[in-house]
């Protein structure tokens, strides 16, 4: 549900920088998204389809590019990736971990003609 | 031709600026402020109409809250006490963001408290991406909720400053492992401050009063 609002905000971004590049067209958006960012891909292109509609980005295509989750256990210092109903680190059990990748959001880039 | 433009943007930053700016305008005014969070039914208007009785004559409190549709939650805190209690309407949307927290804040005189309280809409997914310039944030957890919710939901967990574990009482009633439920916190989140405490008897409400007082008296 919240992607509705992220959307108009990717679309925003994406038209201004359009539009200093003088763009026509824009044709692709490259998004990074992170594991433990809670943002559906599915749902992102679904309102696209319609609030980008009318635009000049109105038939660009929507690449996501995922990243995997990794923290690093503040005990031993080994770098895991978390499963669903384990947190704690594999290796020592140490509890106290610093996420290292996973939290990305962002637009990386934009094709345009 | 195609051309690729490198844009480099974070996609919230739109909303984090503007919770910058509710910031300094919470800032100018002495308040000090929370956003609570927790899925519907956790308590938070419970907690919040539980709380203002107990801060009578100490702090003056203004309540913001969130909900999809109804006033009945700022009707609650203004019958708790609140000094001043103005509801949002999201019409559908699962969080607050700072544009609505911007609205709601042009409705208050916040020289006049010193506490601000912003109810989230109840929810453990997307108010945790939507920052909205308030100092603290606090989680409401409840025992009922199953000991499994801080791995189901990280996100909300290792995003919070305080965490209240609600209805403490119903422990005996329900399997609900306390060293499991707090690891999956400290993972990733080893500074939270946490309260025990049950809104229906008032155990554990008292240091949590106390925390808030302290932190207004800083603000």
């Amino acid at each position: 549900m919240h992607e509705l609002p992220i959307t108009e905000s990717i679309l925003k971004i994406t038209l201004d920088h359009a539009k200093k590049a003088n763009a026509k067209r824009v044709t692709d958006l490259h998004i990074v998204m992170g594991e433990l960012a809670t943002m559906v891909d599915d749902s992102i292109q679904f309102y696209w389809e319609i609030i980008a509609k009318d635009t000049i980005a109105e038939k660009a295509t929507l690449h996501f590019r995922r990243v995997p989750a990794e923290l690093q256990c503040m005990t031993c210092f080994e770098k895991y990736h978390p499963t669903d109903k384990e947190l704690i680190c594999p290796k020592c059990h140490g509890v106290g971990a610093k996420i290292i990748k996973g939290e990305e959001f962002s637009l990386e880039s934009i094709d345009v003609e | 031709m195609t051309q690729n433009i490198p844009v480099v943007e974070n996609i919230m930053n739109a909303n984090d600026r503007l919770a910058q700016t509710n910031r300094a305008r919470i800032d100018a005014a002495g308040v000090f402020s929370i956003n609570i969070l927790a899925s519907p039914g956790a308590g938070k208007t419970s907690l919040i109409e539980k709380t203002l009785p107990l801060l009578k004559g100490r702090l003056r409190v203004a309540a913001i809250d969130g909900d999809i549709a109804t006033s009945i939650d700022s009707d609650r805190a203004a019958a708790a006490g609140a000094g001043a209690a103005v509801q949002i309407n999201t019409g559908g949307d699962c969080h607050l963001d700072a544009v609505m927290l911007h609205g709601a804040l042009e409705k208050l005189d916040l020289t006049q408290f010193d506490l601000l309280i912003v109810e989230n809409v109840g929810n453990l997914i997307c108010p945790a991406n939507f920052k909205l310039g308030t100092h603290k944030t606090v989680l409401v957890a409840s025992i009922p909720e199953g000991d499994d919710k801080p791995y189901k939901y990280p996100g909300t967990y290792r995003g919070v400053d305080a965490l209240v574990i609600n209805k403490i009482d119903l422990l005996p009633y329900v399997d609900f492992r306390m060293d499991y439920f707090k690891q999956g916190i400290q993972v990733l989140n080893p500074d939270v401050t946490t309260f025990s405490l049950s809104c229906r008897t008032g155990e554990g409400l008292d240091a949590w009063v106390e925390w808030l007082v302290e932190n207004a008296k800083k603000a």
